[in-house]
């Protein structure tokens, strides 16, 4: 009897390791969903546009939220605008120069101010920004989604095991912190960049 | 035999009438145009963004579909130069009417 019950609770407490074991994320889709949208609300020409080149893994354990660490890269040559010409602009030596700048990095450092609620925890996360060469330590409010079981389901393949992450965030930049021509034509492109993520990594089990 | 300084008088009308109609018609063409296609207030686009919604994760996400819309240039220079048509019209002098004695 008393060997039966220490069985059990061994089993239970391994069981429970593992299930509290973090999960790595890889955030390059296969649907093609994920995309960084970016705004620059100028005062003659409002851009928005979209990243959609967007990988990385995010590693998360979904019994403690505040360990998260990462890594999401965007490739700088995805960014896209509504117009052709533009789109080159910003992709140009004189803006971003896309071949000598190839990815955009936010790296994942630490969470701050964990509030985890059903499958919804949200945080402050601190990284390291990489935007054309120049890394600096920003702090971003985020929300992290976790869909224990949804992997297959968005496949359309529910034979498929596997859990997702989705991360929404939104914050603000400088241009000119990141050397992408300070202070000049601020009348077109404005000074100040606005990101929005909403991205989506899935965890596959065999 | 046709005098020539009649028959340049006879013409000088009909090329105003003529730059004026093709000045209208491109007046119409592109505001009917730019209107068609959205009345676009920005620049004009040859990428349109779409909005969709992914099911499972509620992620809103955009595609972008090939398609041309005209913008705020593509109706200056329209009007611009349906604008220039009438001015190169008012070139052409009116027949002048003899004084009745």
């Amino acid at each position: 009897m008393k060997k039966s019950v220490i069985v059990s609770l061994l089993s239970l407490a391994t069981a429970a390791v593992l299930t509290a074991a973090p999960q790595s994320f890889d955030f390059k889709d296969p649907k093609g969903v994920n995309a960084i949208q970016f705004h620059l609300d100028s005062v003659l020409e409002p851009i928005s546009g979209t990243a959609g080149g967007v990988t990385g893994t995010v590693s998360f354990d979904a019994a403690n939220p505040a360990a998260t660490t990462g890594k999401i890269v965007v490739a700088t040559a995805s960014l896209t605008v509504s117009n052709a010409m533009m789109t080159d602009h910003l992709r140009g030596e004189n803006w971003l120069n896309a071949p000598a700048n190839p990815e955009i990095v936010f790296e994942l450092v630490s969470l701050a101010d964990v509030k985890t609620t059903g499958n919804d925890t949200t945080a402050t996360a601190t990284g390291k920004f990489t935007l054309k060469g120049v890394t600096k330590e920003i702090s971003v409010p985020v929300k992290l989604t976790y869909l224990a079981g949804a992997y297959g389901k968005r496949l359309n393949k529910p034979e498929l095991g596997g859990d997702l992450l989705v991360i929404r965030g939104e914050f603000t930049i400088a241009r000119a912190d990141y050397g992408v021509q300070p202070g000049k034509n601020e009348d077109k492109v404005n000074p100040e960049i606005k990101l929005s993520l909403a991205i989506v990594g899935g965890a596959p089990k065999a | 035999m046709s005098n020539p300084a009649s028959t340049t008088t006879a013409k000088a009308p009909a090329a105003r009438l003529a730059l004026r109609l093709a000045a209208l018609a491109l007046l119409l063409a592109t505001v009917g145009f730019w209107a068609a296609k959205g009345a676009h207030t920005g620049w004009s686009q040859n990428q349109v963004p779409v909005k969709q919604t992914d099911e499972i994760t509620g992620i809103e996400f955009v595609t972008y579909e090939k398609r041309f819309v005209p913008g705020v240039e593509f109706l200056g220079a329209g009007t611009g130069l349906a604008g220039a048509l009438f001015v190169i019209s008012l070139l052409f002098k009116r027949k002048s009417t003899q004084p009745s004695s």
